[in-house]
Formats: structure tokens, sequence, C-alpha cells
């Protein structure tokens, strides 16, 4: 017999062993192929042809995500990869029960005994090793010292587990806070865990001999010992646990034995004539690069000017999401000196060191003025006493102002976020962020870069001259992540992939983000900023893209720091309480974490401590442990309807049947009727609990998507606290329709609203001990309903009678018309109170169950902390009119936003807005969010959509309300000015 | 409600305009096309599938809107752009099924696409049963139905047959091209109004099935494969990547639930809506009519294929008692308990190794798709189901190598069976 290989083409790794007719590994070798599989292959099979120079033949076959193409073109066999690990591990380690093994991109849980099954990931839980790769590299650390740090951590945070973007996004904001490191560190390998559980078991526990293989859990010892705690179980990472799947590729082929040298000369050959969809080139020669350098090489501003006569200087710092800048500027507003720094994790070090290079370099200066911007400004602000806080798009704008005073559109590609605002006479009349869901394209082109080698700025130039640039389309990043992946089977050059990810994050940005139609739209003088743009490459993708040109300041990277040094000159008193030279050597930053016992919420809380004893903190979801003594009453009709929900409580009866309710879903408006009906009809009522992490946490392994949206997912928790609180029976029914409210077309429900009880039903084990009640049941059919419902209680109960029925389903429709009264009265009430004070109103919209604390991570309580007064879309019932739409309106509660929406638009008050909230995953948004948006845009009202989701991290949220409210101010001011000219 | 301010499609133009529609189902609608042909509408079925399409969808609908709507309409206007039509003289038409799903809105979000690309003029034809937007210029006249409904039939037909006899055909090709010869020979017919009547639809079903039984076979281990989903993607080649043939091409045979059922679930829901409800003897009166008249066609398919080597469809009927116990017949949006019934029933039928193909984040489908898997798997422990998601941004590389685990898992399975019948004997 011949000798075996066995070689497997991961995302990023080429694993490669040969076995002998004993199964002995005789020959390994592990590398990090940099995409260029071909080049590595045949060089690993030189290596092998010398290693065994008796040998001539041997059996070969391929495995690996990024092997299938490759397999295909040279004519070899392609064994799945998760297969191959199955057959190896069966012969290597046969007792196995469960085997975990993560890749690159790939996570995958196999299950042996009790009924064999294999899992992988879906093609959006994004991925695990390169996700810990990202991470690593927005904390600056290698993946080893990563977890170094992690064995040091003393708490943990909650990080979002479903998709490495949105657990980006938690950590972020950790990073600004001061949390840290070591906890972050570990937080990042739990959320892995967490991941790859939730993801990937659903609903099967994970028990017995449990095998850890792949590049992570082989390197990463924390990591396993996540893992070992989560599953309470100690888990075995066998020797060669790099190997299994090359192992069972080799175990497994059964092709002829092949000379692998002709094989070598033969993948030189093929893999030279693949194709893949190409992109026109960014330049056709140099010299259209060189016009469009010098085009672009104006600079405007002064960067390197002196200081004036007085010495007068203002300090604006931006503290972003990875990086800081800082900009001082003199009296005529030239820049006098900037930094653009990485943040390392801390930006408090970075602006320290950037103050005292202020004071060194110009002993004699007087600051006049500073202030904070960005996601860090909270903390720059309290550490080094800024006199001014200021919103980014606030800053943004102030500085493009300068360059371009007719600037129309501003679009800014920073690390994390994509910003854009579009500006009408002279305000801010439409902002737009990125979703969590697409952010990240700046530090996604760095953390690409880095897998390959390269740093940003050489990998971005790489593109310029690519020839045939590589089409990725425009997803998240996550999906971008498999996209080069294809095309790295297809052959693309590193030059071709790195101006494909250019030009692909044009693309996301412009039509996933502002979601323009033509391009034309966008405006006539467009500023563009934010380090992303400082490449050339992304630049002029984005100039191709929009079909003509744009203003990129020479200071790009530091607008956001000019813009605020700007503001800060505007709003100067003429002296500043920014830290002065003494207080910056005696300064000092401790950070403590601590869990906030204020409420039920129990927030996570990181307590920054300075050397003159303040203190800043963060984490906090509400006021209550910043600020002392507030009792202003805030109206918050979010909190008037938990307030009106939480009377219904449990209850006994004489039936002695126990009726459980899932405070979940449609159950949040339908409460006031069905717990009425089982009350009247002499049943005990049981309400599930408030919902919180650890009541998701209960629930979470048997949720079988895991792409359904968040109150969605939320239900298995609610079913399994009551089933643990002992109910007799759960009535949770499926409801195609709704009531109908004659606003729309049709009145149903959306599909998970209507049939999520089946999902209950057949996914929850608890469920089998007791009665589940989960009959379709229409209660818009009055007329019907009692006789349709005596029938099917009948069928779970003794001595139902219609007349009790009736009786007890009249004074639930009863109950329930009265409770949307009560509503529909505050929110008349709220808004007279409001136009009587002259306060800002924000129609909250979104779906009766977003009163839901853990939906809404209290969003609601930052608008009304704001000042504003919060009115849910429903409070607004009396003013709903039927009107025509652009799309079908066939869902009950969606036709209340539009009729909200409506409500907005056409009170021609500049205090009324709107804000949209918007469950991810939400299909049925999709639509109602361009038809709300329309409506609103109608009258020139600003559309605000805030998309929510398991995370908890309100910064996004913060900026965009923030904006907002500041684009509101402003827009009443140009209005005023306006009207006095 | 709905605004009803819309191009309308009026008589005028129904001479001199060319009705564009999307393609879903090749041999099916090439004589649905033909059939409009001959009734004196110039509808022409779109095959264009270039990266246009995928561009077009993406820039004009909104991204998170489902990946069958994104497709649709991007490529119809990818061809309204591509000058091959005078966008004058062009009109668009689209199934419109209502219901709680975001397909009942993807015609309304074509006009606004269409608005957004400059080609507000154009006009846009609902197609569906209950005629739910009047055109004075186009009617779905009765005896157009019933040709329609008789092409559907004779497709859901030809695709079993085709499915089950490609894999095994020893004359590579001679298969696609009886499929060919009959829907040609069908459109003519429909153009001659030859093929109505019960008896002639008969005859020719079962000299379908004869002509099949004519091809030379051979027998070959094939894996057996059912494909599931969302109608639109479980479907077109453009929406699953060419599913159908990437699993051909790996030693599939494949089996794809006919689009009757389909109809038949959509029909039946009225019914099942009023026993649930309560409703109008009026609405049931209806649907029970349709739903007979369906089945009519069904049994056409069904009874020339009685005790041949050929696995016939599963009835409607025997679908909704299959599925009953699981999930009753209330779930209606989207699929809704049809797609669990499919997979029950192609479990049953030797078709344990299914693909469930559904656009990325479709809301149905975490209900009767994903939702339904553990259960399917309790019913019958040798299910090896993958769900596959479609949408711009999944790349074939990653479907295709979930679907290969599925395979290799059908593989290994099979090849125990070998040798548990071997050590029997």
């Amino acid at each position: 017999m011949s000798l075996r290989i066995g070689l497997d083409v991961g995302s990023t790794t080429l694993k490669c062993v040969v076995l002998d007719d004993n199964n002995n590994i005789i020959y390994a070798n592990y590398e990090r192929h940099f995409s260029k599989i071909s080049e590595k292959s045949c060089e690993l099979l030189s290596v092998i042809s010398e290693k065994f120079p008796k040998e001539k033949n041997f059996r070969l076959a391929v495995s690996g995500s990024a092997g299938m193409g490759f397999a295909e073109d040279v004519g070899l066999s392609f064994i799945q990869e998760v297969f191959a690990t199955k057959i190896a591990v069966s012969t290597y380690i046969p007792d196995t029960d469960v085997v975990i093994e993560l890749g690159g991109e790939d996570a995958k849980i196999l299950f042996l005994t009790g009924g064999t099954e294999v899992r992988m990931n879906g093609s959006c839980a994004g991925g695990t090793g390169a996700f810990i790769d990202q991470m690593a590299t927005l904390l600056n650390l290698t993946t080893e010292e990563l977890n170094e740090k992690a064995k040091d951590h003393t708490k943990i945070y909650n990080i979002a587990s479903r998709c490495g973007v949105f657990a980006k996004s938690d950590v972020q904001p950790l990073i600004n806070q001061g949390a840290k490191r070591e906890d972050i560190c570990k937080s990042i390998l739990n959320a892995v865990v967490s991941q790859t559980i939730s993801g990937l078991a659903q609903g099967r526990d994970i028990e017995g001999k449990v095998v850890y293989l792949g590049g992570p859990l082989t390197f990463l010892s924390e990591l396993r010992e996540s893992f070992d705690y989560m599953l309470s179980n100690k888990g075995i990472c066998p020797e060669n646990s790099l190997y299994f799947v090359a192992i069972g590729t080799a175990q497994s082929c059964n092709d002829r034995p092949i000379d692998i040298l002709e094989l070598r000369d033969k993948i030189t050959n093929t893999t030279k004539n693949r194709t893949y969809n190409a992109l026109p080139p960014l330049f056709e020669n140099k010299k259209q690069y060189a016009e469009f350098r010098q085009r672009h090489d104006k600079a405007v501003i002064g960067t390197n000017a002196a200081l004036t006569g007085s010495k007068g200087a203002y300090i604006g710092i931006d503290a972003g999401s990875t990086t800081i800048k800082a900009a001082l500027i003199n009296e005529n507003e030239d820049i006098v000196y900037s930094i653009y720094r990485p943040n390392s994790g801390n930006p408090v070090p970075i602006v320290k060191e950037f103050l005292y290079e202020v004071y060194q370099r110009y002993p004699d200066i007087k600051i006049l003025g500073s202030a904070a911007t960005g996601y860090g400004e909270e903390i720059i602000k309290n550490a080094f006493r800024c006199d001014f806080g200021i919103v980014e798009t606030i800053a943004h704008y102030t500085a493009a102002k300068k360059y371009s005073p007719e600037v129309d559109f501003i679009i800014d590609i920073g690390g994390q976020d994509i910003k854009c605002f579009k500006i009408s006479d002279g305000a801010i009349d439409n902002i737009f962020l990125n979703e969590a869901c697409s952010s990240g394209c700046g530090s996604f082109l760095q953390s690409f870069a880095g897998a390959l080698g390269y740093n940003i700025a050489d990998f971005a130039t790489l593109g310029l001259y690519g020839e045939r640039p590589v089409d990725l389309g425009s997803r998240c990043t996550v999906f971008m992540n498999s996209s080069v992946k294809q095309a790295q089977k297809d052959g693309a050059s590193i030059e071709n992939i790195s101006a494909g990810l250019s030009i692909s994050i044009v693309k996301n940005a412009l039509y996933k983000v502002i979601r323009v139609s033509d391009a034309k739209e966008l405006g006539r003088n467009i500023v563009v900023q934010g380090g992303t743009f400082l490449n050339d490459a992304v630049l002029r993708a984005f100039e191709q893209e929009i079909g003509h040109n744009v203003i990129r300041p020479a200071i790009s990277g530091v607008m956001g720091a000019y813009g605020a040094a700007l503001y800060a000159k505007q709003l100067s008193k003429g002296a500043s309480t920014l830290i002065g030279k003494e207080g910056l050597e005696n300064f000092s930053h401790k950070v403590n974490a601590i869990t906030c016992n204020g409420c039920t919420n129990r927030c996570k809380l990181t307590v920054n401590t300075f050397g003159d004893g303040s203190k800043y903190i963060a984490g906090n979801q509400c006021e209550k442990p910043v600020q002392k003594n507030k009792n202003e009453e805030r109206l918050n009709m979010y909190e008037y309807k938990r307030a009106l929900l939480s009377e219904y409580k449990d209850t006994e009866g004489s039936r002695g049947i126990t009726v459980g309710l899932p405070m979940a879903l449609n159950m949040y408006e339908m409460l006031p009727f069905w717990h009425t009906f089982f009350t009247k009809m002499g049943f005990s009522v049981m309400l599930s609990g408030e919902s919180n992490r650890k009541l998701y946490l209960k629930g979470q392994h048997s949720i079988p998507s895991d792409t359904v949206c968040y109150p969605a997912k939320l239900v298995h928790g609610h079913i399994a606290n009551l089933c643990e609180r002992g109910a007799d029976v759960i009535f949770y029914p499926c409801m195609t329709y709704n009531f109908d409210e004659g606003l729309g077309d049709n009145h149903y429900n959306c599909p998970v609203v209507a049939y999520y009880p089946l999902v209950i039903a057949r996914n929850m084990k608890e469920i089998s001990s007791r009665t589940f009640i989960n009959d379709y049941i229409g209660i818009d059919q009055k007329k019907y309903f009692p006789k349709k419902f005596t029938q099917i209680l009948s069928k779970y109960f003794d001595d139902i009678s219609y007349k009790d029925v009736k009786n007890a389903s009249d004074a639930a429709y009863r109950e329930y018309y009265s409770y949307i009264k009560k509503i529909e009265d505050k929110g008349e009430q709220y808004l007279a109170l409001a136009k009587e004070k002259g306060l800002p109103v924000i129609i909250l919209c979104g779906r009766p169950y977003h009163i839901d604390r853990e939906i809404d991570h209290g969003i609601d309580k930052f608008i009304t902390e704001a000042g504003a007064v919060l009115i849910s879309e429903d409070g607004l019932g009396k003013r709903f009119q039927p009107f025509p739409t652009k799309v079908l309106n066939q869902w009950t509660y969606h036709a209340r936003l539009y009729c909200a929406a409506k409500f907005v638009s056409d009170s021609g008050d500049p205090d009324i807005n709107l804000v949209q909230l918007v469950s991810f995953g939400c299909g049925v948004d999709a639509v109602t969010t361009d038809e709300v948006r329309s409506i609103l845009w109608k009258n020139k009202k600003i559309y605000t959509q805030i998309k929510i989701d398991e995370i908890t991290n309100l910064g996004a949220v913060k900026i965009r309300l923030r904006s907002l409210f500041a684009a509101i101010e402003q827009k009443k001011q140009s209005d005023k000015a306006g009207e006095n000219e | 409600m709905i605004d009803q301010n819309r191009v309308e499609f009026t008589r005028e133009m129904r001479d001199s305009y060319t009705i564009l529609a999307p393609n879903m189902l090749e041999v099916h609608f090439s004589m649905i096309e033909n059939l409009f042909k001959s009734s004196g509408y110039n509808v022409v079925v779109l095959r264009n599938t270039d990266q246009s399409v995928i561009e077009e969808g993406l820039k004009y609908v909104h991204n998170d809107t489902c990946y069958p709507a994104l497709l649709t309409i991007g490529q119809m206007i990818s061809a309204l752009k591509s000058g091959k039509y005078d966008v004058n003289k062009t009109a668009l038409m689209m199934t419109q099924t209502g219901g709680g799903c975001r397909a009942s809105n993807y015609i309304h979000l074509l006009r606004k696409a269409l608005k957004n690309a400059g080609l507000g003029q154009v006009p846009v034809i609902s197609l569906s049963i209950g005629g739910m937007e009047k055109n004075s210029g186009f009617k779905l006249t009765f005896v157009m139905m019933v040709k329609a409904l008789a092409a559907l039939a004779y497709g859901d037909l030809l695709t079993f047959l085709k499915n089950q006899t490609k894999p095994y055909e020893v004359t590579k090709g001679e298969t696609d091209l009886l499929v060919r010869k009959w829907t040609d020979f069908f459109s003519d017919e429909f153009a001659r109004n030859r093929t109505l009547s019960p008896f002639a639809i008969k005859r020719y079903m079962k000299r379908i099935v004869d002509s099949f039984k004519e091809i030379k076979t051979e027998k070959r281990e094939k894996v057996k494969v059912g494909i599931v989903g969302e109608i639109y993607v479980k479907y077109s080649p453009l929406a699953n990547n060419n599913l159908e043939e990437f699993l051909f091409e790996q030693d599939c045979e494949v089996n794809v639930p006919g689009i009757m059922g389909f109809m038949m679930h959509v029909v039946g829901n009225g019914l099942d809506d009023v026993e649930l409800y309560g409703g109008s003897l009026l609405n049931k009166l209806k649907a029970k009519f349709g739903l007979r008249l369906m089945s009519k066609y069904e049994n056409y398919i069904n009874t020339p294929l009685k005790n041949t080597k050929y696995t016939p469809p599963a009835s409607y009927r025997h679908l909704r008692d299959l599925v009953e116990p699981i999930m009753g017949h209330g779930c209606k949006m989207g699929e809704g308990w049809l797609l669990t019934a499919e997979m029950m029933e192609l479990c049953e039928s030797g078709y344990t190794n299914i693909v469930c193909a559904q656009p990325f984040g479709c809301l149905p489908n975490h209900i009767v798709g994903k939702g339904m898997m553990r259960i399917i798997r309790e019913y019958y422990p040798d299910s090896n189901i993958v769900a596959v998601d479609y949408d711009p941004g999944a790349t074939k590389v990653n479907q295709e190598n979930r679907i290969k685990l599925m395979l290799s898992v059908a593989r290994e399975q099979s090849t125990k069976e070998k040798d548990a019948v071997l050590t029997a004997k």
C-alpha cells in the first residue's frame, strides 16, 4: 500500500499529514497560507517528496473550506471537513461522545453517540478563530497574549454572542470606558463559547467525553477553560488536535496513488486560469493616479501653523473607537499641532501624552477652550476636565463647513462605523449611522490586512493598481470574509482583493447604510472624511461609485477633533477648565469594576478614579448611579405602559388549575385580555417573570434558529420560567390575525408573532410534562370567538360551558379596550403637557413588546433623561386615520407605525419627532422602515431608526439620539433665523 | 389602505405592449408564457441572469428584504435598462398571493423601485387567483386559468419524471430533450385550445408517462435528495445557485415537490381559516370549489404513475394528514405547514436527505423550517436535513460545503445499510 496524504486547506491555514499503512502519522505540517494556496501546496508536495525519497506515488485527498475549488480544479477527491473529523475521531479516540472543533472561520459540533449528528455554523454566525484574531488586533495584542491576559481576569462582561461584529460593538465601549483588559480578554473567549453552544447545540446537551479540536482550542488554554466551565465538564484536547481533519481526509482517501511531483506541476498549471467576477480597475494607469493625487493634495487649512501673538489656543479631542485624534488650533482657526494614534485599548494615556506634548512644545500657551467628542467623550471629558462635550456628528459638520461652506453631504468612515449626514439650510437634517450589523468597515480592512501579513496603508495601496478588482458585494463584514475566501479560491491576486475590499466598503456605505438608489441624490458638495478615506483606494472607489469628485480635507483623519476645537472656540468664555501642566504631572487613573445594585438591571459598572479624586462611572443603563438627587418626573409612556401591565398580577382561582402566561411578544398587548378571561373562568393565573439576561439564558439552548429576532428568542426563557415555577397549563396560542383596527388592508400578526408557539411546542422538552395550549385562535372574529374557544378549552378541561366562556370573553374584550383607551388617553395628556411646557416630543415607535426592558435596553429612559416627552406609537391612537400607503398595509402593529409617522409628518411641529425601534432580524421592518421614512420625508421630518438586539451597548444609540436632538435644535434655530430675515 | 394610485394596464396597451415576467420554473413557465401569447398577451419570461440582476436589486430594494424580492425586481429592472425593450411599451407582471408574509408586498416594492429607477411609467400587472388588483387591459379568464392549471400539472409531471429518469439515462441528454419536446407540444396545443377536456388531459398524462418509460436507463448508485424551501428559492436556479444542477453533478437523484401542492395550500388556507376562526359561508364554498377542481388535476398526474417504477408526488390530502399532529393547518404564512409536511413526506418516501433552501432571514422559515427539524428527526431518525440560506452576500463555497457535509453523512448512512443487508444475508 502507498502512503496517504491528507491536505486540509482552511480559511487561513494549511494543514497536512502523511499516514502510513497503520494510520501512524509520519509527517505533519501546519502553516498560514496567506491565501497563496496553490504555491504553498506545491512547496509542501516538494517537501514531502524529499522526505520520502523512496516513495513516488501517494494517495492524496483534500479537505477544508478553501480546499473545495482547489480539489475540483486539479481533479483530487474532496472530503468534507466535518466528516473527515468524524472519521479520524472514531479511529483515534473511539469513546468520544462530542467533538467541538473551532477553525479559522467555522465552528462545528459533532455528536457521535446517541444519534450521530454533525453541525456546522450557518453563514451568519461569523468566524471564531478569525473573530478572536480580530478582537486581539483591536486590543493591540497577539492571540497568545490575549490568552495570557485572560488568565488574570476577575470578572466577565456580557458580550453579544451571535456574530463577530456584534461582539465587537460590545467590546469597543468596554475599551473606551476603561474596563480592565484582562477582563475583556476573558469575556471575548466566553463569548465564543456561548456562541458555539447557542448556535450549534440547539437544544442538545453536550455531555460525556468531549474532545476539543482545531487551532483556537489547541493554542488557547483559556478558551478550553471557558468551555469546561460553561459545560461543567472537562474536555480533552488530544495530541495532534490541529490535524484531525487532515488525518480523516487521508484515511478516507480511496483514489489510486499518484505521482506527487506530477501533481505539483499540474497544480501550477491549472490554477493559473481561474476566473471570478471582476470590476473595472481603480486607476487605468499611473498618470491617472498622479492627477487624482494632485487634485486632493490641495490643502485648505494650515496644519503646521504657529500660535498667534496672544498665544491663545483651543483643543479638540476625538476619542474614536479605534483611534485617538486631537487638534490644537490657534485663534485663526489654523491647526498648530495634531495627532492621529491608535487607542490601543485605552484612550486615557494617549490623551495625557498629547497634552503633555502640547505643554512641552508651547510653554507659554494659553488654552482658552477645549472639547471632547467621540465614543470616549465622557471619559476624556471627566479625566482631563474638558470644557465641553459635543456629539461627534456636530463636530464633523462644524469642521466640514470650514472646508466647504456649501457642504450638503458629509460621509465619515471611521474604524468602527460609518456616519453620514445630509445638510440643508445650514442644519443637519438627516443622519445615517450604520447598524451594528454592517459596522466595523475600516477596522475590518485593518484586520484583513493584518491576517494577510500587511499593514493597512500598504495593503490599501496594493489595490490602486489591481487590474481586475474582485467583486465582493455589499454586505456585512462577516459575509465579506467568506466572499474573500471564495475569491482566493478563484485565484484572485492580493492586489485585486485589496481593491475589491475598498470598493465593497464604499458600496456598503452607499447601499446598506444610506440606502441610496441614485448616487446623484447625495448632494453636490460632498466632504469625505475619517481615517478610512485616507486610503486613496477607498477614496477613488467612492468617487467612481457616485460618479463625481468629492473633497477630502487634507486633515481628513482629524476632522472630528478639529471640529471639536472649533466648537470650543465658538463657545469659549475666555478661560478653560482643562487640566494644567501640574495637574498632568500628578495625573493618575484607576479602574474598578463593580455591579450596580440600584435596580434589577444589575448593570456592570466601570468606575474610573482620577488623580484629583474625581470619578467617572460607565456601563450604566440609567442615571441612577451617577446622578444623586434628580427627582424630576419623567414623561415616559413606556414606563407608564409597564406600570399598567404590572397591575395584572398572579391570581388564585376556584378551579385550582394554574394557567401560565409567558410575557413575551404579543402577550405584551394581549395580557389584559387573557388575564381577565382566565381569571373570570376561575383559573389561577401565573405570569412569567420579568425578562433579563438570566431568564434568556435559561431558554437559550432550545432556540432552533439563531437568526430569529431577540424578542422571539426571549419566549424560550419565559416558558422555562413558567415551567420552573410549576404552572399546570401554559397558554400561548397561535394567532394568525390580530385585532382589526381598521387602519390597513388586513390585520395580520407577523409570521413570528403568529406562529412562535409552534416552535416552543416542538423544541422545548420542559413543556411535555404539562398541558401546553397553542391552538389557533382568532380574537378578531368577536362573533365566533366564544364558540370556537369553548371547543378548544373543552379539549383540555372539564365543565367548560359556552355561557361561561361568553361572559368571560365579553369581560376580556372590555378589559382590552379599556387598556387601549388608557394608553390613548395618556398619549393625549402627554401631548398636551409637552405643548404647554414647550418640551420636545419623541414618538418612540416599535411593537408592544419593545417596552420590555431587556429588549429596549433603557433607550426610553435615555430619551426622557435628555428632557424629551416620550410617547409610544399606540399612545397616538386617537389621532389615527386610515390613509393610502405605498406598501401593502396588512399587519395590525405596523399599521400603527404608518399612522404615527403620518401624524408626526403632518404635525408641522418641529418639536414632535419620531424614532423607530427595529429588532435585528425583523424581516417585516425591511418593508416598514422605508415606508415610515418616506412618510416622514414628505414633510422634511428627520427619520431616525435604531436597531436593537441582544447587545446592551448604547454607545451608537446615544450618538444617534444626541445627533437628533442637536439637529432638532439647529433646525429650530435656522427656522427662527429664517423668520427674522 | 394601500394607495390605489398606480399606472394601470389599459386595453390600449394590450395589443402593443410587451409584458415581462420573472422566471421561476423553466418547464412550467415556458408553457405558461406561450399560453399567454396565444391568449393575446405578449408575455416574455425573463431569462437574464447576469450580475446586473443582483446589482439592480441591491440598488433599488431595501437590502434586508428577502432575496426573492431582490432578485425578481432586479431581474426586471435590469431587463428594462438593457435596451432590449421599449420602456414606454413594456409592462411587468408579478404574482401576488396575499397572506401575512412579506411576499405579498413584492408588487408594491416593485412599483417603488420602478419609481426610483425613473421607470414610473411602466405598468405592473398583479397576477393572482383572487384578482387582488384590477386592470382594464388584463383579465385572467376562466379558460386561461384552466389552461394555466393544466400547464402547471403537466409541468409537475414532467419535472417529476425528468428528475427520476435523468440520473439513470443511458444516452446523455435524452431526458432533457424529451421534456423540451413536450413543452413545445403543449404550447402548441394550448394555442389551439385542444387540451382542455379532462379526457384529453388524462390521455396526455398517460402518454407523457409512457414516453419516459421509453428512455433507456441503467441502475446507478445515487444519493436521493429532496429539496424544500421558500417557493422561489426552492425552484429558481438563479436564487439557489443552480442547486438541482449541483446535486445532479454530485451524483444525486433529486426530488422537488411540485407546485400543485403549493397552489392547493394557498387555496385551502381559505377553508382552514373558516374552520378555525369562523367566517362567511361563501368564502368556504369558493375555497371548496377551488380545491375540488385542483384535486382533479392532482389525480390526472397521479393516476398514470400508479403501478410504475416512478415515485408519485404526494397528494395534498396526504400532506395534510401527515403534518396534522405536528402543527395542525392554521400555520399558513409563506409556505406554512406545507413546508414541514413536504419534509415529512420526503422522509417517508425514501428521500431522507433534504436541503431546506430559504432566503436569509425568512420569517416563516424560522417556524416551519428550522423550527421543525428537531421534531422531524424524532419522527424519522434517519432524516438528514441541511438548512441553507441564500442571499446576495452568501457565497456558493459556503453553501456547497454544507450540502457536501449532508451528502457525506448520506453516503455513510447508505454504506452502513448495505453492510447491514450483507451481514444479514
